[in-house]
């Protein structure tokens, strides 16, 4: 274990206090108080046991010396209870705020990174770094650092306290207990193992229950119930003796501490009677006392609590810290190089596009496009077809400088891409994705994502020309309906509809269609692509589309294929080729001859 | 939770021997006091040390004891506690497997998946905590007081107050947070939305450049959160100081009064020394008990949580006998159907339609017109609200689950695979189908091409939801998972949307070759799929608005015509 905890570099540490530099104050007032309470609460024992020697037998009782130890004790209680609640809502303020700086951190990182990083990251591994890693950093490392802090406050003084009343019976307590130790140690070990086994087995568990549930219909379809129950069974049954095993081990520790724990109290209350009976084990020239003793048990009896709480806080703390490393791994994510101090800020571009030998690819082992020239003159219509996969994707990501070229230049009206602001740049293009994109808002907020400015009138004219004003009447609130990120009830025609209207609004100077229209039907889809033609006069667009009827009245028609423009020209030229494109138009129309 | 306890029966004799073992260790652990109250008295202040050394080596053997019987407490509680969920979770499981799919809809998969893996966590994590301490806390707690009582009877009462005065504390707290908890819960959530969505929307918010207001509107969710999290925490943060605050001024009366009751001869030094104990253990119970308690809490909502799905009866029976079948009956016919889902307007309104063996039906309509509610039919993954489906004259609600199934090949929307291999995943169409059989199969889906590519053929990996293919591979291979099977009635539904036209041509093409009198249903959003069929079903609205062959309906069905022309264009079917 001693190893693995060296894992968590320095830099991370450093970071880490970097995190709670701005608590320093709080996090410093509420160390204090966790002096105050520890110290505190260590001098209780000792007054009761003064005040338990002055009231030995009947008629000798001195209730004059009474009455101000059991003041102090009320004192010292207020005083304590007083600082412990401060520290406990000074550190989870200090805990609450560290989390919420590091989410607000992250979350602007995501925002900043290219999209390459969204692309290649798995998003609920994201989403889990920024809220389950964020929360167990915190929790741990601010929680495990006041326990921490405490246990060794407590453990030191409870030393000291004894020492002072009787350094040999001390010895004996100090000596003991590494018993405890050792033995949590050994347990600790063991099950660490068995929970690992534990967690690998309900892992493969949470697989199979995950794919079954997700696609139960399908399970059902082919009737695989019972086939799927029974390697659950398996599953489970090893499952069930893995978690056993490991639960048992784990219980293990308290009643083994707790052993070793009443040996010490055993220890001290024999050593203690020896000391007052015979004189045995007494230090100097005090007697020791009932009183003494009892507080002495008292200490015994809390001296193992810490040991073993500090050894709890460093798996928690070692947790904390994987966490924190996850995290700012995040944070340290590279972000798009940023705009150039003399980036040329877009204003109203004609609309003139070319790619000069451009070349790109997603993995640098595998060249995807190369040599890509093209020129588009302002108000172009531009289709680019192909075969799924073939790059047409990827150009619109090169075009909104979502990626950059790795090689040669994409320039606008010009200028070359990388020397204008993204900005101004993504500003001027307009995009309709067929992965369509709400966000969590009403739909009249999501129409106006482009222009919150936007008016009601406005808003509602968009929406009509993308044929969504009726269908959005009919819905519950109307234009002020909440509709969620997974576009609630609406189906996914009608959420392409949105994203069209939310173009509509924004009247771009250029515009991109990537399969824009797919999910709604052909009959809806004629009428938007009327509207859509209206918007295009005069605008240069970009549309990338299956259905080979809604690109055929482009000016130039791409025909790409694996990363390369094998064709180019307007539909009756290619079609006169006799090519690719011919070959495509033949798989959808050639149907009719037969 | 209740009706869960059901899976705990097996376990009914560790259930009870964990807590009473655990009790019998509480009730050593309350003689300690009691031992080092006579050591003292009868010890020490006798001057034998001999005596005194005897009470110290009971107390080693008691805690000896203690540990024995601990440790066989802590296996009799896991073994109680993993056992009772690992039932339970089988239980779910193969529950969950009889419900119909509209139960599935309404419930939800994401929520079913919670169910079958944390709240079984907690479930088992709670139960096993709760058999160890539940007994345990109130025993120890009730019965330092009653020792207090044994010693002395106004001592006894001024235990009793304090317990009652902490209880009331510790279930106030807990009364004011468990709600607030709740709220911070649903904040979380919303901040975690807002994760997801910026990260699924990555282009779309930097195309608009929103990324300032994206980052405002996440601040103040998660400011918001703060300060759910602080308000909860200052009320939770009280209730250690108050505890210990009690406690302790409780302590400070038990020396007063103790001293004037041993100034007067009724009360022994020892025995304020075993009160003074009595007092420290139920602080320190008290502590681990309102822990115990909110796990209580937890686990028994996730409890409820499993419990009402297991409760969920499926909405859907099944004979056991196959009904008898008619030769010359149509293979699937529609007698008046309408399909309703959970209230909402009918998906499906008075269909009928009659298809004979053998014949391929095209099913064309715009966005929620109803085609995939109409083709969910025929296997009855629903059923219908009014009317009959009727496959080989029988009507489909007469069939052994099973029966009915085998005779129909599905190739869903959603194209998944399952872990395993590829072969493993086409068996799913077949146990028993053979190499040729499977290579038919592959060779008529249009995926040669894909076994080929991998080194292992057949026996290639797939990958959990079959991850390491592409969504027009997996399609075609769930295409040949339904070819695998040979089924009477084979139902694409919008299943070669990835495919480009080619494919999907010689794909159509290969399906029709295919020997034996199988009736294919072809949902699709293209014209061009489905112009070959026999029959096409026109829907609109959920209504079957037309049906014929392509030729009629061009000439009778102005719907058939606007979809046919938006995707041809008006020119080209003169040609």
């Amino acid at each position: 274990m001693a190893e693995s905890k060296a894992k968590a570099p320095r830099g991370t540490v450093r970071r880490v206090l970097a995190c709670v530099r701005p608590y320093r104050a709080r996090l410093g007032l509420s160390v204090l108080m966790a002096a105050v309470f520890s110290v505190g609460e260590l001098t209780l024992p000792i007054m009761a046991g003064r005040a338990i020697d002055l009231i030995v037998a009947p008629g000798s009782v001195d209730f004059a010396a009474l009455a101000p130890i059991l003041t102090r004790i009320a004192v010292v209680t207020a005083v304590c209870a007083a600082a412990q609640w401060v520290m406990n809502a000074l550190g989870n303020a200090v805990t609450f705020g560290v989390v919420r700086d590091v989410r607000k951190q992250a979350f602007d990182r995501i925002l900043r990174v290219p999209v390459k990083y969204v692309d290649a990251h798995p998003h609920g591994d994201v989403v889990s770094r920024i809220v389950t890693d964020a929360d167990q950093f915190a929790d741990g490392l601010l929680l495990g650092f006041n326990k921490c802090f405490c246990g060794v406050i407590s453990i030191v003084g409870t030393l000291v306290f004894m020492l002072v009343i009787n350094w040999k019976i001390a010895l004996v307590v100090a000596l003991l207990t590494p018993l405890s130790l050792f033995a949590a140690r050994t347990i600790s070990r063991r099950s660490y193992r068995a929970f690992q086994a534990q967690s690998t087995l309900r892992g493969e568990q949470t697989g199979l229950i995950d794919e079954t549930l997700e696609n139960i219909k399908t399970v059902k379809a082919f009737s695989r119930e019972a086939a799927r129950l029974a390697a659950f069974d398996d599953l489970n049954g090893r499952l069930s003796k893995a978690s056993l095993r490991a639960t048992f081990l784990s219980s293990l520790t308290n009643p083994t501490t707790r052993f070793v724990n009443s040996v010490v109290y055993a220890a001290v209350a024999l050593c203690g009677s020896a000391a007052i009976v015979s004189g045995h084990f007494a230090v100097g020239g005090a007697a020791f006392t009932v009183g003494a003793l009892s507080g002495f048990l008292a200490y015994a009896n809390r001296y193992t609590k810490p040991f073993n709480e500090i050894s709890g806080v460093f798996a928690e703390l070692q947790n904390a810290l994987a966490c924190a490393a996850r995290l700012f791994e995040l944070l340290d994510a590279a972000e798009e190089t940023p705009d150039g101090a003399d980036a040329r800020v877009l204003t109203d571009p004609a609309g003139g596009v070319s790619f000069r030998d451009a070349a790109f690819s997603y993995d640098p082992a595998r060249p995807f496009i190369r040599d890509l020239s093209l020129d588009v003159k302002p108000g172009q219509r531009v289709a680019i077809v192909g075969p799924t996969g073939c790059g047409k994707t990827t150009l619109i990501n090169l075009l909104m400088r979502f990626y950059d070229v790795t090689g040669g230049s994409v320039a606008v009206d010009g200028t070359d891409v990388r020397d204008i602001t993204r900005g101004s740049l993504r500003r001027s293009f307009g995009m309709v994705l067929q992965e369509t994109w709400l966000m969590h808002g009403t739909v009249a907020e999501n129409i106006a994502y482009a222009r919150p400015d936007a008016s009601r009138e406005e808003i509602v004219a968009a929406a009509k020309k993308a044929h969504a004003h009726s269908f959005i009447r009919r819905l519950p609130d109307g234009y002020d309906t909440v509709v969620g990120a997974d576009g609630g009830s609406l189906s996914q025609g009608q959420r392409q509809q949105l994203c069209a209207a939310r173009l509509f609004l924004a009247q771009p100077r250029m515009l991109i269609l990537d399969e824009a229209t797919s999910s709604i039907d052909t009959r809806t889809e004629q009428q938007i692509q009327a509207a859509f033609t209206r918007l295009m006069e005069g605008r240069t667009a970009f549309i990338v589309a299956h259905r080979l009827s809604t690109i055929r009245h482009a000016d130039v028609i791409l025909v790409m294929r694996d990363g390369q423009i094998v064709e180019t020209g307007d539909h009756e030229t290619l079609l006169a080729r006799g090519g690719f494109y011919a070959e495509l138009h033949q798989a959808q129309f050639g149907a009719v001859s037969t | 939770m209740k009706k869960l306890l059901v899976y705990l029966k097996p376990y009914a004799k560790e259930s009870a021997a964990g807590p009473l073992l655990k009790l019998t260790e509480a009730a050593m652990d309350l003689a300690v006091p009691v031992i080092v109250g006579r050591l003292i008295d009868d010890g020490i202040a006798a001057g034998n040390m001999r005596y005194a050394a005897g009470m110290a080596g009971v107390l080693v053997a008691l805690a000896a004891a203690g540990l024995t019987i601990a440790i066989l407490a802590q296996f009799f509680a896991a073994k109680a506690a993993v056992g009772f969920v690992t039932g339970v979770r089988r239980a779910l499981f193969a529950h969950l497997g009889t419900l119909s799919y509209s139960d599935v809809d309404r419930l939800g998969a994401a929520s079913l998946i919670t169910r079958m893996t944390s709240d079984m966590a907690q479930l088992q994590n709670g139960t096993n905590l709760t058999l160890r301490l539940l007994l345990r806390s109130p025993f120890v707690v009730l019965g330092s007081t009653v020792m207090a009582f044994v010693i002395d009877l106004r001592a006894g009462l001024l235990f009793l107050a304090a317990v009652a005065v902490l209880a009331c504390v510790v279930f106030g707290v807990m009364l004011r947070t468990v709600p607030m908890y709740r709220g911070v819960q649903e904040q979380l959530d919303d901040v975690t939305d807002h994760v997801g969505q910026t990260l699924t929307g990555a282009r779309v918010v930097r195309a608009f450049c929103r990324e300032e207001s994206e980052r405002n509107a996440f601040a103040g969710r998660a400011d918001r959160l703060n300060r759910l999290q602080k308000a909860v925490g200052r009320v939770s943060a009280l209730l250690n100081p108050v505890t210990f605050l009690l406690i302790n001024l409780a302590v400070v009366w038990l020396i007063h009064t103790g001293a004037v009751r041993v100034e007067a001869g009724s009360l022994s030094q020892g025995q304020v020394v075993a009160l003074y104990n009595y007092m420290a253990q139920i602080l320190v119970e008290l502590i681990k008990g309102a822990d115990l308690f909110i796990l209580l809490t937890k686990a028994i909502a996730c409890g409820n949580r499993i419990e009402a799905v297991m409760e969920l009866r499926s909405s859907m029976t099944f004979p056991a006998e196959a009904p008898a079948e008619d030769p010359d009956a149509p293979a699937v016919s529609f007698e008046d159907v309408t399909l309703a889902y959970n209230d909402a307007d009918p998906a499906l309104t008075r269909v009928s339609f009659a298809v004979r063996r053998g014949q391929t039906v095209g099913v064309v309509g715009s966005t929620g017109s109803g085609k995939t509610s109409l083709v969910n039919l025929i296997p009855r993954f629903y059923d219908a609200t009014g009317g009959v489906v009727r496959v080989n004259g029988a009507d489909v609600r007469d069939y052994p689950e099973k029966t009915l199934r085998d005779k129909i090949g599905v190739v869903p929307q959603k194209a998944v695979l399952f872990r395993g291999t590829i072969r493993e995943n086409l068996l799913w169409g077949s146990e028993d189908a053979t190499r040729e059989e499977l290579e038919q199969a592959v060779h008529a889906a249009q995926c040669d091409d894909v076994i080929a590519a991998k080194p292992e053929g057949l026996d290639a990996p797939v990958e959990q939801a079959g991850r390491n293919f592409s969504g027009g591979q997996r399609q075609r291979l769930t295409i040949a998972r339904a070819l695998v099977r040979r089924p009477e009635i084979l139902i694409l539904d919008d299943s070669a949307s990835a495919l480009d036209m080619a494919t999907d041509l010689r794909l159509r093409q290969a399906i029709a070759s295919l020997p034996g009198d199988m009736t294919v249903f072809i949902v699709s959003q293209r014209a061009s799929s489905v112009m070959q069929a026999d029959v096409i079903l026109v829907l609109e609205d959920g209504v079957l608005a037309a049906c014929g062959d392509h030729e009629t309906l061009l000439k009778t069905s102005e719907i058939y015509r606007e979809i046919y022309e938006s995707q041809f264009g008006e020119a080209v079917h003169h040609g």
